[in-house]
């Protein structure tokens, strides 16, 4: 059992207090159709949380996350269901931008936190330019997807456990994921042995890109329709998912499941306070205060960890 | 661990050759005239003081550094110098354990095997890792209990070190051939680093070569078959170690600057006050003293200055009298404000020192500026322009002068003098010197020799703790070489 390990437990100790306490106030959301409205809007937030965490772990952050998202649902809802193929190349293109973006700001020494803020007005320009008003429609196969029934277990539950998996794989278990924490570890140590840190952290914003594309696509799935300004909190919800789920700003230590379970809380926690019949103007509140509590949690055991 | 055949086989092929190395930065000539070449088989230990070159010479042998002169011939290959020496390294087998540890803290201790080990094969590969490093740590430091799946940053210092170590030495697709260590027992206990010079002599009975820099010279005279003296960028001797003793590797190392009479002579004719300092680890200051800081770079110095410094300016609110104040040696992580003017680089210190109200007295500040722009010579026309409109040697003056025009009793200095012109540092010292006279003491941490000459008292740190305590005439180079290196340690 290593740090890694009980970094993972506090994370899944809150989700676990917060399920029950939502299923002790609405015992019906214990049912197929209940754990899938309360997780199916956790789905696009994951993924996106997914996107932020690859670029925290090469020491950046990304502030343009959430209007990436926005403008990937409008490519979607528009381009993608009209003209398939310039809708992909689009979304593909976006995914080269987000590489080149990681490849500038290491080879120009710039602050991650100001470039992406910058290209978060970029980003939400095009999407309006897109988009001016709320509209568009989802491409068919994307909506069955989201809307699909399988048997034992919905959507909503099965999405996240393979994304947490599968990126648990690439990024903990992979020799490239283990280059890739390395950047955020020790540059140095990594550019001394030859390896080019400037591919390596533009192969990370490339991924981040791809899962921001793919946040926005599961977004227009389940809402069939999408405006410029549908995915803008994900920028600070995915920060927030990341850090709850047992990462850190610096230093390259993530968790990709942590990552999910922490976005699952996020989108839980909102749902808790709506069973608390808490009037909406004090849930942002209410969430901020959950994830302090966390976090302040978190801070006693590794104030312990550092003690002993 | 094996060593290819290739490393057996052709023992009169050097591993790497060094014709004629010179590597300079801009005017600063690192290296000249190197002339070196390591065989299969040898160890080749390598001292020298602070800014021999050392650091350089390894970085041209690994390949990191272009030399801007001369050749570097790898496994008897073809010698160009271009910026694909490090391949060339690395396929001739070259490795190094950096000084400062370059292990990631955030993986584990077989993750940490992937970083330097390029083409590994995929297949299992945390598996083989895991071996890899297992075997090399039991055939290093057998019974050090490491577990390979631990993250680095739960491991102890000394621990890390040994793993940095052991990764070095470990197999993978080309065998290690030279190993460069450069202080590699800086964190380990005695036990733990015999055990490491064991194994570097089992590793170089089977054909491998290791260079070991190292301040310990007990410890290079058990291991090393050949040692290289640096000074100056230059290799002052190079022979086999039975001809040396560790007098004469220390008489080596440096001889007395020149001009160091003058200096005694001002040193001998001063009184000082009374005690104004003590710490814990037994650094003491006297009022109108030059208090020299000495030692291997990075051997705790800049360390005690830091504490030295909080424990006397750590407070909610600036006063009017500070007790201390700091002249940064890293201009630009802890001296400079890069976007303000020459006047309000210089002001910031004693701004609040002058200002009588609540708002800053820009006449006192501009005076105060005007006044030093003179006394101390800043080579500009206007004290509105940017700071970084200066050269190095200028900038180090405005800060010389933030300090100075403070009335605080202790100016703390780390290592000011780098990157400075000898001009300039001519009228630093004699500044220093009459700011002493006055009553003022300066504890003064310096990686040059000349400069800890300059001092009435000099403790030489090593290993984060006073080694000794020099005086008067005692103040040589020889001494501070002596005190910096082990010299104590018993030989075998």
């Amino acid at each position: 059992m290593n740090r890694d390990h009980l970094r993972i437990l506090l994370p899944v100790l809150s989700l676990a207090i917060l399920l029950a306490a939502v299923f002790y106030l609405q015992p019906r959301a214990m049912s197929y159709f209940g754990l899938n409205l309360l997780f199916n809007l956790a789905v696009p937030v994951a993924l996106a949380t997914i996107a932020q965490m690859m670029i925290l772990m090469v020491n950046d952050i990304d502030l343009s996350i959430g209007t990436f998202v926005s403008f990937c649902a409008c490519v979607t809802a528009t381009f993608v269901q009209s003209d398939p193929v310039i809708g992909y190349a689009i979304l593909l293109a976006a995914i080269l931008v987000y590489a080149g973006m990681g490849a500038v700001i290491h080879a120009r020494g710039l602050p991650a936190i100001v470039v992406t803020l910058g290209m978060s007005f970029f980003w939400s320009g095009l999407a309006i330019l897109i988009l001016p008003s709320p509209g568009g429609a989802a491409p068919d196969w994307l909506r069955a997807m989201m809307k699909a029934k399988p048997p034992f277990l919905p959507v909503a539950i099965i999405a996240p456990i393979l994304i947490g998996l599968i990126m648990h794989y690439f990024v903990k278990r992979s020799s490239l994921g283990v280059l890739l924490r390395g950047v955020g570890g020790n540059a140095q140590a990594i550019e001394r042995s030859g390896w080019s840190v400037l591919g390596l952290k533009a192969i990370a914003y490339g991924i981040a890109g791809l899962f921001g594309v793919l946040a926005g696509m599961a977004l227009v799935g389940l809402t069939t329709s999408a405006d410029a300004n549908i995915a803008l909190r994900y920028t600070l919800l995915s920060i927030a998912g990341v850090i709850l789920g047992g990462g850190e700003f610096t230093g390259g230590r993530v968790s990709p499941i942590g990552a999910v379970i922490g976005a699952l809380t996020l989108t839980l926690a909102a749902s808790f306070l709506s069973f608390l019949h808490l009037s909406s103007d004090w849930q942002i509140g209410a969430q901020g205060a959950i994830l302090i509590l966390v976090l302040a949690v978190r801070l006693v055991f590794t104030r312990r960890e550092a003690l002993a | 661990m094996v060593v290819n055949q290739k490393g057996i086989g052709t023992g009169k092929v050097p591993i790497i050759a060094l014709a004629g190395i010179g590597v300079s930065f801009g005017a600063v000539k690192a290296l000249s005239d190197i002339e070196l070449a390591i065989m299969p088989g040898e160890c080749v230990g390598v001292v020298g003081h602070n800014g021999a070159g050392k650091s350089t010479l390894v970085n041209v042998i690994n390949g990191r550094l272009s030399p801007t002169t001369g050749d570097a011939s790898y496994d008897g290959g073809d010698s160009k110098a271009d910026f694909r020496n490090s391949l060339r390294a690395r396929n001739a087998g070259i490795r190094s354990v950096f000084q400062e540890l370059s292990l990631c803290p955030n993986l584990t201790v077989l993750e940490n095997l992937r970083i330097p080990y390029r083409k590994m094969p995929w297949r299992n590969w945390r598996g083989n890792a895991a071996l890899a490093v297992r075997a090399s740590l039991d055939a290093i430091f057998p019974g050090n209990g490491i577990d390979p799946y631990r993250v680095v940053g739960d491991l102890s210092i000394a621990e890390r070190q040994m793993v940095e170590i052991a990764i070095a030495f470990s197999g993978r697709d080309i065998d290690a051939r030279l190993v460069i260590l450069d202080e590699p027992t800086s964190s380990l206990d005695g036990a733990i680093a015999d055990q490491l010079l064991d194994y570097i002599g089992r590793f170089c009975a089977k054909g491998g070569a290791i260079i070991f820099i190292s301040h310990m010279l007990g410890e290079i005279f058990k291991v090393a078959s050949r040692l290289v003296v640096m000074k100056d960028g230059r290799i002052l001797a190079n022979d086999d170690a039975e001809n040396f003793t560790r007098d004469s590797l220390v008489d080596a190392m440096g001889h007395v600057v020149p001009d160091a009479a003058d200096v005694a002579a001002a040193r001998k004719h001063k009184e000082f006050g009374p005690e104004v300092l003590r710490m814990e680890n037994g650094l003491t200051a006297r009022k109108g003293e030059i208090v020299g800081l000495a030692g291997l770079a990075g051997h705790g110095q800049a360390e005690a200055l830091a504490q030295c410094f909080l424990e006397r300016s750590s407070d909610w609110r600036a006063t009017r009298e500070p007790a201390v104040v700091f002249v940064a040696g890293d201009r630009g992580r802890d001296g400079v404000m890069p976007l303000w003017s020459i006047m309000r680089n210089l002001s910031l210190q004693t701004l609040v020192e002058f200002s009588r109200r609540f708002l800053v007295d820009c006449k006192g500040e501009k005076a105060l500026a005007q006044q030093w722009h003179h006394k101390i010579g800043i080579k500009t026309d206007n004290l509105e322009s940017s700071i970084l409109s200066l050269s190095g040697g200028n900038q180090q003056k405005v800060l010389f002068s933030r300090a100075l025009a403070s009335i605080a009793p202790i100016v703390v200095m780390d290592d000011p003098m780098r990157g400075v012109d000898v001009g300039t540092k001519k009228e630093v010292y004699r500044m220093i010197r009459d700011e002493a006279e006055k009553g003022r003491t300066f504890l003064w941490y310096s990686t040059e020799t000349d400069e800890i000459l300059e001092c009435d008292r000099v403790f030489v740190f090593r290993d984060s703790a006073i080694a000794a305590e020099l005086t008067g005439d005692d103040i040589t180079e020889e001494n501070m070489l002596r005190a910096s290196f082990e010299m104590q340690e018993a030989a075998p």
